[in-house]
């Protein structure tokens, strides 16, 4: 019997209307399209067109609907009614409030503008911020990033002019054999999943380096369950393996490194260690074919890795013979490293031999000619088929700067980057440090800053210190401390603004961080902070403005909220002056645009930053007649030139008329270099959201020293001048810092700094150990990771996501569950030298001996994110941040030290070592906090959330 | 699986409702008129009760007509149509004898039968799952038709006949549990089977997809403490068949065996939670919680 | 309708390979998001923003770890969804009809219209496939977005269900398994495809591409590396020789 089957409706229509924008659930910025139906969200999906995710999309980015209606959307613009911390707000007028921001800043910039700190968490529009900071006039501007991989950005840039991050990525479509060093999500989301998927789809294999086996390790052919902190080791040691074996690129390190260059090897001189240069500053070589020194870029010269010059009584030889000797070292033999790392000797061996056998004996040749800086034309682009890819779990480190360091040299050893199959920048690097800017700090009344406030020092001169030797920002970024603090120290600044330390500041201006909860070190410390008075009752902080879209834990202690719009209702610009959406083969950019309408009143930040700036009348955003230049922020994306031509957005520029600067223009229109075009934001949403331009074939690999790329790059207005440079295995910048620690030129570092510039501050990569010495009654390692299916708080008010990710166990590992009676559920107390959290454990096996984890950034304080108090989230999520301060425990020198890199200042997060034991059962994970009132409300008790009805 | 009050109710009310009709078509009692009325009310409201009770749990209990429909495939529908041609050939043989004073013998054994046959569709309802390997046995239907059988002799005043059935439902259901404790071994499917990694090695269940909760597990993965079991399969054993024998060889009374019946019905009630409670559905494998 | 066909004229359902699946969720929330919106009630949610929040999703990502007798432990993320059996239970137990496998490509579906939520057919399932909303009081599962496999309204390339479309890691395959020569076919034999419970007799439509050997590197003994430090003159004598090589 066969009954009629019902009739199913297989073509419904899908929506009325697609518009397409930009994802915001992380910082990967994939391509989407919103599918509408009356108006209304229905239904988001990746752009199959779009550079970045070509159609795919995470849990996160299809969730954003949720994101989009979530209950816990602020409403309106709020002042403070009660104490701070209590969460009790007056929802008040734009007007109003932009009135009360301006009543605070003014005076300030009319007195004192380092008086502002205005620090940004995780945002996408730095390079406007940063505008709005310098012209503000306040040196006390940076983003997240000094608490987020500023070793790994840093170490990247020094030593290859780009970093991994997402500014770079494995060839991976011909990439053989994919090392990974402490990733369990980050920035690039979806195309480092795409790639995995890829290159297994290839054959290829992959080495996940990390103490904990979830997500793209469990996927990994081979796992290396390392101890953390001990990667430096672990990579010096498989660098060890490969020169002893001679399983290194000579020919690459000697054209396209430092190798060659000629190191001062006397000792009693001034400017031992420091390059040899000509009378122009350009490091020397030996050329090969003379025997003569030579400046590195002349052309054509073959540099030699060997040889001897004495010029005026001093001998000179090649970097890549003290990288012989130091590398070399029986120290950093596999059997010395073996057991601090947690890898036996044999397989690092392995490991070293498999990396040289698919670098050398798979390596492939591509048939594209190109003709690199010194002239010579090569026939073919050489292959070798190994990648390597880290992030914060080696960045985290306050040994990270000098273990990304080291990686980089493993790969450049290897003669892996920017080759075929290897790992390539995306523009708009490569870059070489000179072509960065150096920090600035110049402040004065009613000014704006003498430049920009973020970049790289080449030695002490360029550090950010008053006249009196005193720090100039309120974070101590660019000083002894943290000399190469290339992203400032966000997790500093309450804590010095607090302490006045090195000075008081009238107001704190936040936008889009966390700071009261899991951004922050020591959260229970920090509320105090932002609570504490002063003898007259006053707030320490005095003023506090912030603007979220959420009603997160920090707006219950801000004086002043600017409440932002979702991203789907404003205009944002994802540019090539920041962090674009660039691929290895293609220049990109992008945009968000206000896809739909917002329902409250609400208003997109950065057209609140153009407003302000208009009310106060800050330079860069006001013609010379005092009228305002931009009417807003989707204004300023198309008519803001930052040189004449370059603007923030590169696509659909105007030829030649108007600023007088054309690029390499089509009919109509100039890519890169360009007049403003008043259609331009219009062009975008017409091609999707965004804008790319593919490199030349013969301009995609080698590019640092590719004269097609090189051209290229200027064509589109990369740089004004080709910029080919070296890259830097030995980095001189740090050898002037040691030289200073030394005794040696004007600048000098206070006394207890210098022993530890001198060991730190190596320019060849070291590993030290950071476990500090109090730290012997806490022998466990503990971590956090980011689940892939959930962005930091953010994630966790999302209707669809919290039933993911609810709450977070600490995951134990078998042996230590055994040893301490634990079974799934129990409850463990887990103690480090500065706090104590009890939190539910719960075992795995697939986990390094002696470290312990959790999710990132579930827990929750009870009345934020408008979810019900009992919300398991608060009531059994726990954040680690309790057991971390940003300092390190007293150990009796008086001093306290910042538990932070000591060249970059990046928050050591991953140095955290803990002791755990059984709990008696708990109804809470402790500490348990207050609850604070909710300026929103709770959520709805069911949702069938269907717009097409 | 999730032991809902609904689901209870239904198979016990309506077990016992059916097995009074199946004395009741077989004429034991041999009873008319107003007497036989309320033998037929006691059993039409135990079987519609749990019938109605069964409703509950539906999420659209307003389309119950539509099952009726597939007969051909699903023992629920069967059920349906068995219960229903039970009621209405029970109803037109009670007829006759509470309005005639007729007994239409051939109806009355087609009611007996037909009721038999709902209670069997019943069991077979829970039978037929291999998903849960301690219902999927021969001796699942058995004891469905025992208790069934016991319960309608022991409403009925069959005494001799209740005795008897009460044992052998006793025995069954013993043999019951002994056979489905070992049922979900037996079955084959293991986390191994389940995830198909049994060949690399011992396989555990890590984090679960979700933290929040969700319609699986609360109808599948209900897991039931092993001491608390025991300890309800005694009380199950004693009420149910234990105190109803022993009520019913004291010499005879209203009061007692009106006790003996209450007894075996919160026995079959705490047997049928159990029967629910400690079945393991395989599901279960997947969040490795069996 | 719940007498099983025959046989189907194509046999439509995923491959979802373990050795690539990152865990990420990501099919997860797009099948959420797509079957709120689309086929039938949308999928609800119970006491989302509270302390118990619960809802009904149609695919859901478990993670095993696997001890091998040697060797570090494993970890398996193992998405799950219906696996529009051949043989499926999940049909023929449903008394309304309103459960059935479609004759043209084998997809199992639930028409709501006619379905009155007993919850029997989720019972029947072995792999927790059906979840029974309750807001709307039907049985949900994977209708293997038939909304969108057919969608004329869609351009062609999206023409699959949406967790293959939105999977970064290209984890999930779509395809007619009944052909031995398609794509998916082809990768099942190719990579040693297999079902899931196979003892529950439901011969599953989708099958599972098992996890690659782990932990190989340094298990067999590999040539082992030339010392050239050892040579006379050191690392650098060598090294003067190689430089002449290039
Ligand atoms: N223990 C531990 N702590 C850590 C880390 C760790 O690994 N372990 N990681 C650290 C790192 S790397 C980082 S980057 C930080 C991240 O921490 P945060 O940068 O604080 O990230 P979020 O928690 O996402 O908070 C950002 C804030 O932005 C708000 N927001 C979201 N969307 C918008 C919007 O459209 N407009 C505005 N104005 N606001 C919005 C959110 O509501 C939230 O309050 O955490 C750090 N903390
Ligand atoms: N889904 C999602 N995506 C995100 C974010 C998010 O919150 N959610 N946040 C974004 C942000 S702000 C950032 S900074 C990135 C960060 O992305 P990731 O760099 O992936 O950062 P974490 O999640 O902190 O993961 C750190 C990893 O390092 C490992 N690890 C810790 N210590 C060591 C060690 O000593 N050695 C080695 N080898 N490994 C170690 C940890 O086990 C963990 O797997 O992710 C971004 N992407
Ligand atoms: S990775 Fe996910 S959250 Fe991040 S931008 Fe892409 S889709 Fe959005
Ligand atoms: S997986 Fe479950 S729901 Fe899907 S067809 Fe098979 S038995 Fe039915
Ligand atoms: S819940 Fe609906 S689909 Fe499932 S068996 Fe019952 S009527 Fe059929
Ligand atoms: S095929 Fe469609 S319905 Fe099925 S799991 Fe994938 S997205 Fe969900
Ligand atoms: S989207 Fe793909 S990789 Fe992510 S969980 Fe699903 S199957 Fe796995
Ligand atoms: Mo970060």
């Amino acid at each position: 019997m066969r009954a009629r089957q019902p009739a199913v409706e297989t073509s419904p229509k899908v929506s009325d209307e697609v518009r397409q924008t930009t994802c915001y659930m992380c910082a990967c910025r994939c391509g989407i399209n919103v599918h509408l139906k009356d108006g209304k969200v229905a239904y988001i999906e990746g752009n199959r067109d779009h550079p970045v995710n070509k159609g795919v999309l995470c849990a996160k980015g299809s969730a954003g609907i949720m994101q989009h209606n979530a209950p816990s959307r602020l409403r309106a613009p709020l002042k403070r009614v009660g104490p701070r911390g209590s969460g009790e707000f007056e929802e008040i007028s734009w007007d109003e409030a932009l009135d009360v921001a301006v009543g605070w800043l003014k005076p300030i910039r009319e007195t004192d503008p380092s008086k502002l700190a205005f620090f940004t968490g995780r945002d996408q529009s730095q390079s406007f911020t940063s505008f709005w900071a310098q012209n503000f006039g306040t040196p006390n501007y940076a983003a997240h990033g000094g608490f987020c991989s500023v070793n790994m950005a840093t170490a990247g840039i020094y030593t290859m002019g780009g970093a991994f991050w997402e500014f770079g990525q494995p060839d991976w479509d011909r990439t053989k054999l994919f090392m990974l060093f402490g990733v369990a999500e980050d920035h690039d989301s979806n195309p480092i999943k795409m790639g995995i998927g890829r290159l297994k789809a290839n054959g290829g294999r992959m080495i996940g380096v990390n103490p904990i086996r979830t997500g793209y390790n469990a996927v990994a052919d081979d796992w290396v369950g390392i101890t953390p902190g001990t990667d430096g080791l672990f990579i010096l040691s498989l660098i060890h393996v490969l020169m002893q074996s001679g399983r290194i690129d000579l020919d690459y390190l000697a054209r396209y490194t430092n190798a060659p260059v000629l190191l001062n090897c006397d000792p009693k001189s001034k400017m031992y260690g420091m390059f040899l240069r000509n009378a122009e500053g350009k490091p020397q070589v030996i050329d090969r074919a003379t025997g003569k020194p030579a400046p590195f870029d002349k052309r054509g010269i073959t540099p030699d890795l060997s040889g001897t010059l004495r010029e005026a009584g001093i001998t000179h030889k090649p970097v890549f013979h003290q990288m012989a000797e130091h590398f070399l070292s029986p120290d950093h033999a596999p059997e010395a490293v073996a057991d601090r790392c947690g890898v036996p000797a044999d397989r690092i061996r392995a490991i070293a031999a498999e990396l040289a056998r698919v670098a050398f004996d798979e390596a492939f040749e591509l048939d594209i000619e190109w003709t690199d800086f010194r002239g010579e034309t090569h026939a073919k682009m050489i292959g070798r088929p190994v990648s390597f890819h880290a992030m914060r779990g080696i960045s985290a480190h306050a040994n990270g700067f000098q273990t990304c360091r080291a990686l980089h040299v493993l790969q450049i050893l290897l003669g892996t980057v920017e080759v075929p199959g290897g790992f390539r920048f995306k523009p708009p690097y490569p870059k070489p440090i000179e072509a960065h800017p150096t920090p600035h700090c110049g402040a004065s009344p009613n000014r704006p800053l003498d430049g920009p406030h973020l970049g790289f020092v080449r030695g002490p001169q360029d550090l950010a210190l008053k006249p009196d030797g005193s720090p100039a920002r309120i974070d101590k970024a660019f000083t002894w401390e943290n000399p190469l603090s290339a992203h400032g120290l966000m997790h500093m600044v309450i804590s010095n603004a607090h302490a006045g330390d090195p000075y008081k500041i009238d107001t704190l201006f936040l936008y889009m961080a966390n700071m009261a909860w899991n951004s922050s070190m020591n959260t229970r410390g920090v509320i105090d902070m932002l609570t504490d008075t002063d003898d007259d009752g006053n707030y320490v902080i005095p003023h506090i403005i912030y603007s979220d879209a959420y009603s997160s834990e920090t707006v219950a202690y801000a004086d002043l909220i600017l409440p932002d719009t979702t991203y789907l209702e404003r205009h944002d610009c994802i540019s090539l002056l920041d962090r674009p959406i660039c691929e290895a083969d293609a220049a990109a950019d992008a945009i968000r645009w206000p896809v739909v309408e917002p329902d409250r009143d609400v208003r997109g930040f950065q057209s609140v930053l153009v407003d302000l700036a208009n009310r106060m009348k800050l330079q860069g955003f006001t013609k010379d007649d005092g009228t305002a230049k931009y009417a807003d922020y989707a204004d300023y994306i198309t008519r803001h030139e930052r040189k004449p031509g370059i603007g923030p957005l590169a696509g659909w520029r105007l030829p030649a008329e108007g600023s007088g600067v054309g690029g390499s223009s089509s009919e109509a229109h100039a890519e890169g270099r360009g007049s403003p075009n008043p259609d331009q934001l219009k062009h975008y949403i017409e091609n999707g959201g965004f804008w790319s331009q593919h490199i030349p074939e013969q301009a995609q690999y080698y590019k640092p020293w590719n004269t097609a790329y090189q051209d290229w790059a200027v064509s589109l207005g990369l740089f004004d001048s080709p910029q080919p440079y070296l890259f830097q295995l030995y980095l001189e910048p740090l050898r002037r810092f040691q030289i200073a620690a030394e005794g040696h030129g004007q600048r000098q570092p206070p006394d207890h700094l210098r022993d530890r510039i001198r060991t730190t501050m190596d320019p060849l990569p070291v590993w030290y150990d950071t476990t500090p010495p109090e730290q012997e009654a806490y022998p466990v390692h503990a971590l956090t990771q980011r689940p892939m299916a959930m962005y930091h708080s953010w994630g966790t008010q999302n209707a669809w996501l919290r039933q993911l990710h609810g709450r977070n166990p600490l995951y134990v590992p078998t042996n230590l569950m055994r040893q301490h009676g634990l079974q799934d559920g129990d409850w463990a107390r887990v103690t480090s030298p500065h706090g104590e959290i009890i939190v539910p454990v719960m075992e795995m096996a697939a986990l390094n001996d002696n470290t312990v984890w959790s999710w990132n950034a579930i827990g929750k304080r009870k009345g934020a994110w408008a979810l019900e108090p009992d919300a398991p989230e608060a009531t059994r999520g726990f954040l680690l941040n309790h057991l971390i301060h940003e300092l390190l425990p007293p150990r009796g020198d008086g001093l306290r030290w910042a538990n932070s890199d000591p060249i970059t200042g990046q928050a050591a997060w991953f140095d955290l070592k803990v002791r755990i034991e059984k709990a008696p059962d708990q109804t809470e994970s402790q500490p348990a906090f207050e609850p604070l009132a909710s300026p929103v409300g709770t959520g709805p008790k069911t949702l069938t959330w269907k717009v097409g009805k | 699986m999730h032991p809902a009050p609904s689901v209870i109710l239904f198979s016990t009310l309506s077990g016992l409702g059916f097995g009074l009709l199946f004395w009741l078509g077989l004429g034991f009692p041999d009873v008319s008129g107003g007497v036989a009325f309320v033998f037929f009310a006691i059993a039409y409201s135990l079987a519609v009760g749990g019938l109605l009770a069964s409703t509950f749990h539906l999420g659209h209990p307003e389309r119950a007509i539509k099952a009726f429909s597939q007969w051909r495939t699903s023992w629920l529908s069967r059920e349906g149509w068995a219960a229903v041609a039970a009621l209405i050939v029970g109803a037109a043989f009670g007829a006759g004898l509470v309005y005639m004073d007729q007994r239409l013998a051939v109806l009355g054994w087609a009611a007996s039968l037909l009721s038999l046959a709902t209670v069997l569709a019943t069991s077979m309802i829970y039978t037929q799952l291999r998903t849960v390997p301690r219902w999927n046995m021969p001796l699942t239907p058995v004891m469905y038709l025992a208790y069934a059988l016991a319960g309608g002799a022991l409403l009925a005043g069959q005494v001799k006949f209740a005795i008897g059935l009460l044992i052998v439902a006793g025995l069954v259901q013993i043999a019951c549990w002994m056979l489905g404790d070992r049922a979900l071994a037996g079955s084959g499917s293991t986390l191994a089977t389940a995830t198909g990694l049994g060949r690399r090695g011992a396989v555990r269940a890590f984090e679960p997809p979700h933290t929040g909760n969700n319609y699986l597990l609360r109808e599948m993965v209900f897991v039931v403490g092993r001491k608390h079991a025991a300890k309800l399969r005694v009380i199950a054993i004693a009420l149910a068949v234990v105190l109803p024998v022993a009520l019913l060889m004291a010499p005879f009374h209203h009061v007692l065996a009106a006790l003996a019946v209450l007894s075996h019905v919160a026995g079959v009630l705490t047997s049928r939670w159990l029967f629910f409670a400690e079945a393991e559905h395989v599901v279960g494998l997947y969040y490795g919680k069996r | 309708m719940t007498a099983l066909p025959e046989t189907t004229q194509r046999q439509l359902g995923l491959v979802i390979d373990l050795d690539t699946c990152v865990g990420c969720h990501a099919c997860v929330i797009s099948c959420k998001g797509w079957n709120t919106e689309n086929y039938g009630a949308p999928l609800s949610d119970q006491d989302p923003y509270g302390a118990d929040p619960s809802g009904t999703f149609l695919n859901r990502v478990h993670s095993y770890e696997v001890q091998p007798p040697d060797g570090a432990a494993q970890l398996v993320h193992f998405p799950k969804s219906c696996l529009h059996c051949h043989d499926a239970p999940c049909v023929t137990v449903c008394p309304t009809g309103a459960s059935y496998k479609r004759t043209e490509d084998g997809i199992v579906l639930v028409n709501e219209s006619d379905c009155i939520g007993c919850g029997l057919c989720a019972w029947a399932c072995p792999y927790g496939a059906r979840e029974l909303d309750l807001a709307a009081g039907v049985m949900k599962k994977c209708t293997l977005c038939i909304d969108r496999i057919y969608n004329e309204n869609l351009p062609e390339e999206d023409r699959v269900p949406a967790c293959v479309r939105t999977c970064p890691a290209g984890a999930r395959h779509f395809g007619d398994l009944g052909d031995p020569d398609s794509d998916v076919s082809k990768l099942v034999v190719e990579r040693g495809g297999m079902d899931l419970m196979p003892e529950q007799g439901t011969r599953p439509v989708n099958k599972y591409l098992p996890p690659r050997l782990k932990d190989q590197i340094g298990t067999a003994p590999a040539a082992p590396m030339p010392d050239v430090t050892d040579q006379p003159g050191g690392f650098l004598g060598w090294l003067d020789k190689a430089l002449e090589k290039l």
